[in-house]
């Protein structure tokens, strides 16, 4: 919690400094008591790169109406971008932002803020190094098919025909238990490894070390909660 | 006077020391002392100037002067800069320094002169979104770990960048384009003049999915360029079919229209074409072009000969020769011409083109370098239209003239030249492209990867381009397999597309019998997948040809496909290898043999693969799969020689439908 409100100042410290540089923002003339997240978080980008979706809020009065033409502005750690970067609702109350990520990896908290800055909102997102998004890539390739509950018309999900089913990789109360060693393991050995399903197959034979290695940071960064790693010890070599 | 003197002398050995970098050195310091491992971070700090220095590349770096943390894996929690430690890379920090990826000023010693463009220095530090343009500079392959890079070499060929702009990779290769515009000396054919002018006013309001780029033709130029493209046509070999149309069957009724639906599915045309659905999203391929309006493009005689033999009109279109009957033909065409969009040509009346018309359309197309793309009678493709983009990574900032509002960087220049061209000043011809925000930062990846460097680093350090190898197949399966088009779907030794399986090993694969009727009656092997083999109807001399040359001709020389014998494969053989699939293996999570039990999606089903596989193939398969098909995530299990043999011979004893099993229950 303590870290999380350390981050928060550290935020609104940035914001601060974001907003001198910004162009002057077009006002709108109506105020929000609320700000809602509409769509957009969690979402995963390379390091710098675009978000896939624009972040979404929506602008409503004390009732929970939407309220148009309310300014709304954005803000984030150093390196973050939004386009834009502040703006006024659109007649449904809402207000999109295009967010590109920043160049360091890890989770990253972005702000948006109406009525002056007395109503914020917060939503996490995820910015993956070069490590993290190689994982994502053989995630997508060879791991998503069962361990991701989501189908696309070219991607069916293969989840619920397995039993016992596997875990999606955010489930970290799951992950968050398992060693960086054991990680590896399930991956390079199969589920046999760790007396789990057979089902789960060896990729050891497949899979470079560095790839097991860009994998493993890949499901700690998705984890949901967030991954800590131990204190000590742990460290990759 | 001497203590001038003194004072002038203190001045260097002053600035010494309250030099920036000795600032950060000393904070780096202060950090670690309070670290656990302060000890062994101190006796490892780098304290002075430090440097990098790469022959080779001709790179001195001092980065590490500030940076002094970046291999401290103890110190991975430090968020502070210059004392972040670099996270995971594929390469050695001390084998390329940090300026041949990050750019910047690597002798520089203040931050800003190494981070920012100087007078004496233009190349300012790369924003993390275009890392990957540092990979390709040495990597001129695709690589798995750069999909920006990728992405944007995929989009500078498939958008058409090349057919105007000459792109000379550093190894000597030249980008080819991977799109193709259509050839357009018989076009009076194929469409209206209504509809050119349209098209080339708006070609987004035609196809959402359109490549060709909106020029921002006024109406009097689309006028003209119609008029011309109307007049430089001339007789396609379609054109005696054409004058005698034959006389059309009445197709408006709901069961013409059904039957002409289901023509198109069992086609699989939506494998390369797409349409809007109801919900206005895209279903479908994008190897040929939309065809939610096609009605209001083409002409009906038009596209019935089209659909008979569309190499006749367009020698070199990837569009499959199908052999469609008359009443296929009558059906498909009929479906098609029903997609019409009456709004598209609602507002264009065209008064006759006059010569003086004509004659400005041609040279509107002259100045618009419109045969750059598209073959046109009269009209020779010009050389080097646009400029070369080999080295525009490396474009010195005295030839860009920046517009207002852009930052004065390279990428910046790029992504802004590639997203509205036309802001850069009048008279530019550029157009403007349909391209998303994610698209254009790939494209600038890409061109960012083409400068100087590339150019002028040791061959040795390239790793090449991969080119199509133009491999084509002889006699007549060669003819047949042109003709069909196989090579827009399948790769085969190099050559071809990338929808469909690579064929280069299928004789070592299958067998015979499975081979023939796949080929009359294709269907699909996994049930998940989207795009399928199309029926071409094929007569039965036509399979035998392409059978007997694929099974004689496409074999891997690794083994030989008979190296099996099936009285070999004993039933103990195969009963252990039972267990071995559904216990030991658990291959049924991924792979289903009887659809009541087993429910794997991901890879083939297996009910007939005794009738499909040889039995080699299966056991070189089952001992290495990579080593057949490098691309597919079937593991490897690591499974020894006998164990192998065992599971081969339980497969082989595979040799049910799905629809017969289904009914024997």
């Amino acid at each position: 919690m303590k870290q999380r409100s350390i981050l928060l100042a550290f935020v609104l410290g940035m914001c601060g400094c974001r907003h001198g540089a910004a162009p002057p923002a077009s006002s709108g003339t109506a105020t929000g008591a609320a700000l809602v997240l509409v769509s957009g978080d969690k979402q995963l980008a390379r390091i710098g790169a675009r978000l896939d979706q624009p972040l979404l809020v929506q602008v409503n009065d004390s009732q929970g109406t939407a309220v148009p033409n309310a300014s709304v502005s954005f803000s984030g750690p150093p390196g973050v971008k939004f386009d834009p970067i502040s703006g006024v609702t659109d007649s449904s109350g809402q207000l999109p932002s295009q967010v590109s990520a920043p160049g360091a990896s890890g989770h990253f908290q972005v702000v948006a803020s109406t009525n002056g800055g007395k109503v914020r909102l917060s939503t996490d997102e995820i910015a993956l190094g070069y490590e993290e998004a190689l994982g994502q890539q053989l995630n997508a390739k060879y791991c998503a098919r069962c361990h991701d509950p989501e189908s696309t018309p070219e991607r069916v999900s293969n989840m619920d025909n397995l039993d016992p089913k596997p875990h999606p990789f955010t489930e970290g109360d799951t992950f968050n238990k398992i060693s960086d060693a054991d990680l590896i393991s399930v991956i390079s050995h199969g589920g046999v490894a760790l007396n789990k399903s057979a089902a789960m197959p060896p990729f050891g034979y497949t899979l470079s070390k560095s790839d097991l290695q860009a994998l493993a940071g890949y499901i700690r960064e998705v984890a949901d909660p967030p991954y800590r790693a131990p204190v000590g010890g742990n460290a990759n070599k | 006077m001497s203590v001038i003197l003194l004072v002038s002398l203190a001045i260097a050995p002053a600035k010494d020391h309250f030099s920036e970098w000795r600032h950060y050195q000393n904070g780096y310091l202060k950090l670690i002392s309070t670290r656990a491992d302060a000890h062994s971070l101190q006796r490892r700090a780098p304290l002075g100037v430090q440097q990098i220095w790469m022959p080779e590349l001709g790179v001195v770096d001092r980065c590490t002067t500030c940076h002094s943390a970046l291999n401290e894996t103890t110190l991975a929690d430090v968020s502070q800069q210059p004392f972040r430690k670099h996270p995971v890379m594929p390469h050695n920090l001390t084998e390329f320094g940090c300026v041949i990826c990050h750019r910047g000023q690597g002798t520089a010693t203040t931050a800003h002169e190494a981070h920012h463009s100087t007078l004496a220095w233009e190349e300012p530090l790369l924003p993390a979104k275009y890392m990957d343009a540092a990979c390709g500079q040495c990597h001129l392959a695709p690589l798995r770990g750069t999909p920006e890079l990728n992405e944007g070499r995929r989009l500078l060929a498939r958008e058409g960048c090349v057919h105007c702009h000459t792109i000379k990779l550093a190894d000597g290769n030249v980008m080819t384009a991977a799109d193709e515009p259509p050839d357009l000396i018989h076009i009076a054919e194929k469409t209206s003049r209504e509809w050119i002018f349209s098209w080339i006013k708006n070609p987004q309001a035609y196809a959402v999915s359109a490549t060709m780029p909106n020029f921002g033709f006024s109406d009097d130029h689309a006028r003209d360029i119609s008029a011309f493209l109307i007049a430089q046509s001339t007789p396609s070999p379609y054109a005696p079919k054409l004058a005698n149309p034959s006389p059309k069957p009445a197709s408006a009724d709901a069961n013409a229209a059904q039957a002409g639906a289901t023509v198109y599915g069992e086609s699989y045309c939506a494998s390369c074409h797409a349409t809007q659905n109801a919900a206005g999203n895209l279903v479908g391929g994008d190897l040929g072009p939309e065809l939610t309006r096609v009605g209001s493009k083409v002409k009906p005689e038009w596209l019935e000969q089209w659909l008979r033999d569309p190499t006749a009109y367009s020698p070199n279109t990837k569009m499959s020769h199908y052999r469609f009957d008359d009443k296929q033909v009558t059906l498909l065409a009929g479906f098609l011409a029903a997609k019409t969009d009456s709004d598209f040509l609602a507002n264009v009346h065209l008064e006759p083109a006059t010569q003086k018309q004509i004659d400005h359309g041609r040279a509107l197309v002259v100045e618009f370098g419109c045969a750059s793309c598209h073959q046109i009678n009269g009209v020779k493709k010009p050389d080097n239209f646009a400029p070369e983009l080999s080295r525009v990574g490396s474009k010195p900032f005295a030839l860009l003239a920046f517009p207002k509002g852009v930052e004065h960087t390279l990428p910046d220049y790029i992504s802004s030249k590639i997203t509205n061209p036309r802001a850069f000043g009048p008279g530019l011809k550029m157009p403007k492209f349909t391209l998303a925000p994610a698209q254009i930062d790939a494209l600038t990846t890409a061109l960012l990867a083409l400068n100087d460097r590339s150019n002028t680093m040791g061959a040795n350090l390239r790793i090449t381009s991969l080119h199509d190898s133009q491999y084509q197949p002889a006699g007549k399966a060669g003819q047949l397999m042109n003709d069909l088009r196989c090579f827009s779907c399948h790769r085969i030794n190099g050559h071809g597309g990338d929808m469909a399986p690579d064929l280069s090993w299928e004789g070592s694969s299958v067998q015979r019998p499975w081979l023939t009727d796949f080929l009359k009656n294709p269907n699909t092997l996994r049930p998940a997948l989207i795009r399928r083999m199309p029926k071409f109807n094929l007569t039965d001399s036509e399979i035998n040809v392409l059978s007997e040359y694929i099974l004689t001709v496409y074999q891997t020389p690794k083994f030989d496909r008979d190296a099996i014998a099936s009285d070999s494969l004993t039933p103990q053989l195969a009963e252990q290898g039972k267990q071995l699939f559904y216990s030991k293996y658990n291959c049924q999570g991924c792979h289903i043999i009887d659809p009541q039990k087993d429910k794997g999606y991901i890879g083939p089903v297996l009910s007939r693969v005794g009738l499909r596989l040889t039995p080699a193939w299966i056991f070189q398969w089952l001992k290495d799969p990579q080593a057949l098909r490098p691309d597919t995530i079937e593991p490897n299990q690591h499974m020894d020689d006998a164990e192998a043999m065992e599971l081969t011979a339980y497969l082989m004893t595979l040799k049910t439908s799905a629809k017969e099993g289904a009914n024997k229950k």
